[in-house]
């Protein structure tokens, strides 16, 4: 039996321990906040976040994550209120929105470790992160605007 | 009226659009409101009184103009209003219901916004594709808003016992303002109801100059909050009791046949519950199966893993010799013979031979995939003769249609959910991926998802065509180009739904070969024969792409050629301000009726003067700099876009400044033209720098997003800028979500020659500048 902590809650799991976390996430917890968009951490739609470092859950086994503690879009903030979010809106970044749950993720991270990146750490720290519409500019004005506070 | 008034609310990014000289009665003026009295929309049968008229009556069951379909207020005030076009990214959800909102005088606090399921008899045409949602439904929204705001005022005037032209609706009520006299709409919802729906004919539309979010951009989109909390619901994200996950392994090559499947592996998978074939229809048969083998499991990693256990054997079929080098020096052979004339003006052919200089191009595209973000999805749940789909599909009325023929039951039966789109770009106006659910769940008698893989996506995509376009310009000795001759070669879409076809069908000559818009006495425009071994389909743009990219190339060619200014060489070549007439019988001309859309090369030279005003055209730049610019008609819009490219002393390239002029006519929410035009450039950019799927031995080469590469944000462009002309009167709405696509390549290639003298003529980028 696995055991892993899901946005604080206690979750378990005695299915196949290779299972991809992504797959426990959406199907079998039914977060599907996380999204699925290469399978090969190529495009960072899956990000997450893993005590305090952003994963790609669809290269990462649940047995990986067993007894760590998985933050997922949905557990990022009890209200969508992380600066992240706040910021995301006011810049109005998505198009069709389905990668945004892996930036703002990948973002959060960013933050956490150094809350004030230059424009080039920006770039470099969501360079895994693919967004097909091309809302790129805005995703770097709003890392930017939340880091210098929403 | 312009947007940047509150820029507040744009933070971000308010440096990065304008919107030129807006003024507050500028805007929508001329649609009909001139007197306050409604010139009528083009609505099926009815008597088009219009200012203009589209092309939406002829769409597939045209367009219904009614407010009991699409709006309903509550008793507590809450107004709901239904939208039944698909949301991709483009902003449309938001955007149709917000033009109801305006002219029924909602509060859009108040608004909540509900999805149309697939019933194109109840809600009109629902094909979101061709960037006409606005374009068409512009008017047709605003007199649904009018009638429902006619039908409250009529209740209110009634229990006030007033004449209704005492009364007016105002922020979510009604008032007679001389007795003082307020009723909400919530109050007055079941009146309301029961007053006849007013004729079209004598509505009364809003004076723009009351305008509260039309033209203002103002309003973000209504999935914003979800999207950022992972609320939002893709496809992907349905989730229904006792439902199935299934990956399905397809024939590799298209038209391919299964001969044996060795189960046993894949069911010793945890997890895998069963393994079982699926129906495929023979290529070509538009949207149907491929076919294969789908295994079921209790989660999607499972079954992933359990297909990648099958033992399979195929069948390749007649496709699989389809390779890409091969077929590309086939393609290239044909553009250098005589093909089917599709357009003649004067005589290219001597006008060629008697020129003092021909400078000719030949430009290759190859094969493009869509790549959504969210690949294709969708779950069906199907009993007896029920179905019931939920799906990202761009033609929800299309998927209705074809599900009740695959399963054989009637049309009436058939639900579908449409859920927000991860992307769709052109793909999933396809609905093979639902279909296939449709036939699971049908086999399984339990509900299943269907989902595909990113390596699916790639290898049983609806590409992208693959394309030669040779250009031939002759010059007179004053540098003038007195001839043209463009020869465009492609697999054309219709072989997807006629096996055999060879010509580019109307609608892809019409996508920038024979609606070239210079002023050229002699101009032949040829399309030879070009077989498809593979399923062709639509892709943001279309056949717009490589077309743009070789005409406005070949313009800096001529440029080069003459030792001419870009600029002013692709000014000259345009000419005139003047409506062009192509001698094309019945040119298509994105479905629209000519005399409301015509080629106006007087909004052509405007865009690109304001890009090269806005843009700095001309500016001193630093070494191994280089500016390019290009300019498109596509979609019925005017788009014109400068690059700034720098290539360092290694060959590496990088964007620091992108510029982009629209004209689309009248316009409901510039900031989300904004965001059409900054993706497009990233679009542009990837398809330019990166973007090609090749076929060996009948197969993709490529797998996922290491070797079909899309750009990353430490790749694009530093900054992009919008500039959105302002709408003439009477100027209608034309398309945005596809037209920022074309210019981008052309200006990009323009841009590397004016940074290094390499002349691009073969996409993708590559490597090609590497040193």
């Amino acid at each position: 039996m696995i055991k892993v902590k899901i946005n604080g809650q206690e979750q378990s799991w005695d299915g196949d321990p290779d299972l991809p976390l992504l797959w426990f996430l959406r199907d079998e917890a039914g977060l599907t906040g996380t999204k699925f968009g290469c399978g090969q951490a190529l495009c960072g739609a899956c990000t997450v976040i893993v005590d305090k470092e952003a994963v790609r859950s669809c290269i990462t086994s649940i047995n990986d994550v067993a007894g760590r503690e998985v933050t997922t879009i949905e557990g990022l903030h009890p209200n969508g209120d992380h600066p992240v979010q706040k910021a995301w809106r006011q810049v109005n970044v998505p198009q069709c929105g389905f990668c945004q749950a892996g930036q703002i993720m990948q973002a959060a991270a960013l933050l956490m470790e150094n809350p004030k990146p230059s424009h080039d750490q920006i770039r470099e720290a969501m360079s895994g992160n693919i967004c097909r519409c091309g809302c790129y500019q805005r995703i770097e004005n709003a890392v930017h605007l939340a880091s210098t506070g929403v | 009226m312009n947007f940047i008034d509150n820029p507040r609310k744009l933070r971000g990014f308010e440096n990065n659009i304008r919107v030129e000289k807006i003024s507050r009665r500028s805007i929508l003026k001329g649609l009909g409101i001139t007197g306050g009295f409604v010139l009528a929309a083009p609505v099926m049968s009815r008597p088009a009184l219009a200012a203009y008229e589209t092309g939406a009556g002829k769409m597939p069951h045209g367009v219904v103009v009614d407010p009991r379909v699409f709006v309903a207020v509550a008793p507590d005030g809450t107004v709901t209003i239904l939208a039944h076009r698909s949301e991709m990214g483009t902003g449309v959800r938001t955007s149709l219901p917000l033009i109801v909102a305006e002219e029924m005088e909602a509060d859009w606090s108040r608004v909540k916004v509900q999805q149309a399921h697939g019933d194109e008899v109840k809600f009109g045409n629902q094909d979101t594709d061709g960037s006409r949602s606005t374009r068409h439904y512009l008017i047709p929204m605003r007199q649904i808003g009018a009638s429902a705001r006619t039908m409250l005022e009529q209740a209110a005037a009634k229990r006030w016992n007033v004449p209704a032209t005492e009364v007016k609706a105002v922020n979510h009520e009604v008032v007679h303002s001389a007795s003082g006299r307020k009723l909400g709409f919530g109050e007055l919802a079941a009146d309301a109801a029961k007053e006849s729906v007013p004729a079209i004919e004598g509505l009364k539309l809003k004076d723009p100059k009351d305008f509260r979010y039309l033209g203002k951009g103002q309003v973000g989109i209504v999935d914003l909050h979800d999207i950022t909390t992972g609320k939002a619901r893709y496809g992907a994200d349905v989730r229904l009791p006792g439902m199935k996950y299934a990956v399905i392994a397809r024939p590799p090559v298209t038209g391919g046949t299964l001969v044996k499947f060795e189960p046993e592996a894949a069911l010793n998978v945890p997890g895998v519950e069963k393994v079982m074939k699926v129906q495929g229809w023979p290529w070509p048969s538009k949207f149907q199966p491929l076919g294969g083998v789908a295994v079921i499991a209790r989660n999607t990693g499972a079954a992933i893993k359990g297909r990648d256990a099958l033992k399979l054997t195929w069948d390749d079929g007649a496709n699989g010799k389809y390779d890409s080098v091969a077929y590309r020096k086939e393609l290239e052979e044909a553009s250098r013979k005589p093909g089917l004339v599709v357009r003649q003006e004067g005589d290219a052919d001597t006008a060629l031979k008697s020129a003092d200089k021909v400078v000719v191009g030949e430009y290759y595209l190859p094969h493009l995939a869509h790549v959504s973000m969210e690949p294709p999805v969708a779950v069906a749940d199907v009993k007896g003769d029920k179905a019931e789909i939920w799906a990202p599909v761009q033609s929800p009325g299309g998927t209705r249609e074809d599900v009740a023929k695959t399963l054989g039951i009637p049309e009436g039966n058939v639900t579908v959910n449409v859920t927000l789109l991860g992307g769709g770009f052109g793909r999933k106006s396809k609905c093979d991926f639902a279909l296939e659910a449709a036939l699971l769940s049908k086999e399984l008698g339990a509900p299943v998802k269907v989902q595909w893989t990113r390596e699916d996506d790639l290898h049983h995509d609806f590409l992208h065509t693959v394309s030669v376009e040779r250009i031939e310009a002759g010059l007179d000795k004053s540098g003038k180009v007195i001839a043209w001759r463009h020869r465009s070669v492609a697999p054309t879409i219709a072989s997807t739904f006629a096996a055999g076809a060879k010509h580019a069908a109307p609608f892809e000559l019409g996508m920038g070969l024979v609606d070239m818009p210079f002023e050229i006495a002699n101009i032949s425009c040829e399309n030879p024969e070009a077989a498809a071994f593979t399923r062709i389909g639509w892709f943001r743009s279309v056949s717009n792409i490589p077309r743009a990219f070789a005409v406005q190339s070949m313009v800096g060619e001529i440029a080069h050629a003459t030792g001419r200014d870009q600029k002013e060489t692709l000014l000259a070549l345009i000419g005139s301000p003047r409506i062009v007439k192509p001698a094309v019988k019945d040119m298509w001309n994105y479905g629209e009726p000519y005399d409301s859309y015509p080629i106006d090369t007087a909004r052509l030279r405007k865009v690109v003067e304001l890009v090269a005003e806005k843009g700095e055209w001309g500016r001193q730049v630093p070494k191994g700099h280089g500016l390019g610019i290009a300019v498109h008609r596509s979609f019925v819009s005017y788009i014109a876009t400068i690059v700034e490219v720098a290539v360092d002393e290694k060959g590496k390239l990088s964007v620091p400044r992108v510029d982009t002029a629209i004209d689309c006519g009248t316009y409901v929410n510039p900031e989300r033209i904004a965001s059409q035009i900054e993706g497009a450039a990233i679009m542009g950019l990837s398809l330019a720098k990166y973007g090609a799927v090749t076929f060996k031995d009948g197969k993709v080469e490529q797998k996922n997003f290491d070797d079909f590469q899309v750009i990353r944000i430490d790749e694009s462009p530093g900054v992009t800028n919008v500039y959105i002309v302002p709408p003439g009167l009477d100027t209608p709405p034309s398309g945005v979500g596809e037209p920022g696509v074309p210019p981008f390549a052309p200006a990009l290639m323009n841009a590397i020659f004016a940074a290094t003298g390499k002349r691009i003529r073969s996409l993708p980028l590559g490597k090609q500048l590497e040193i």
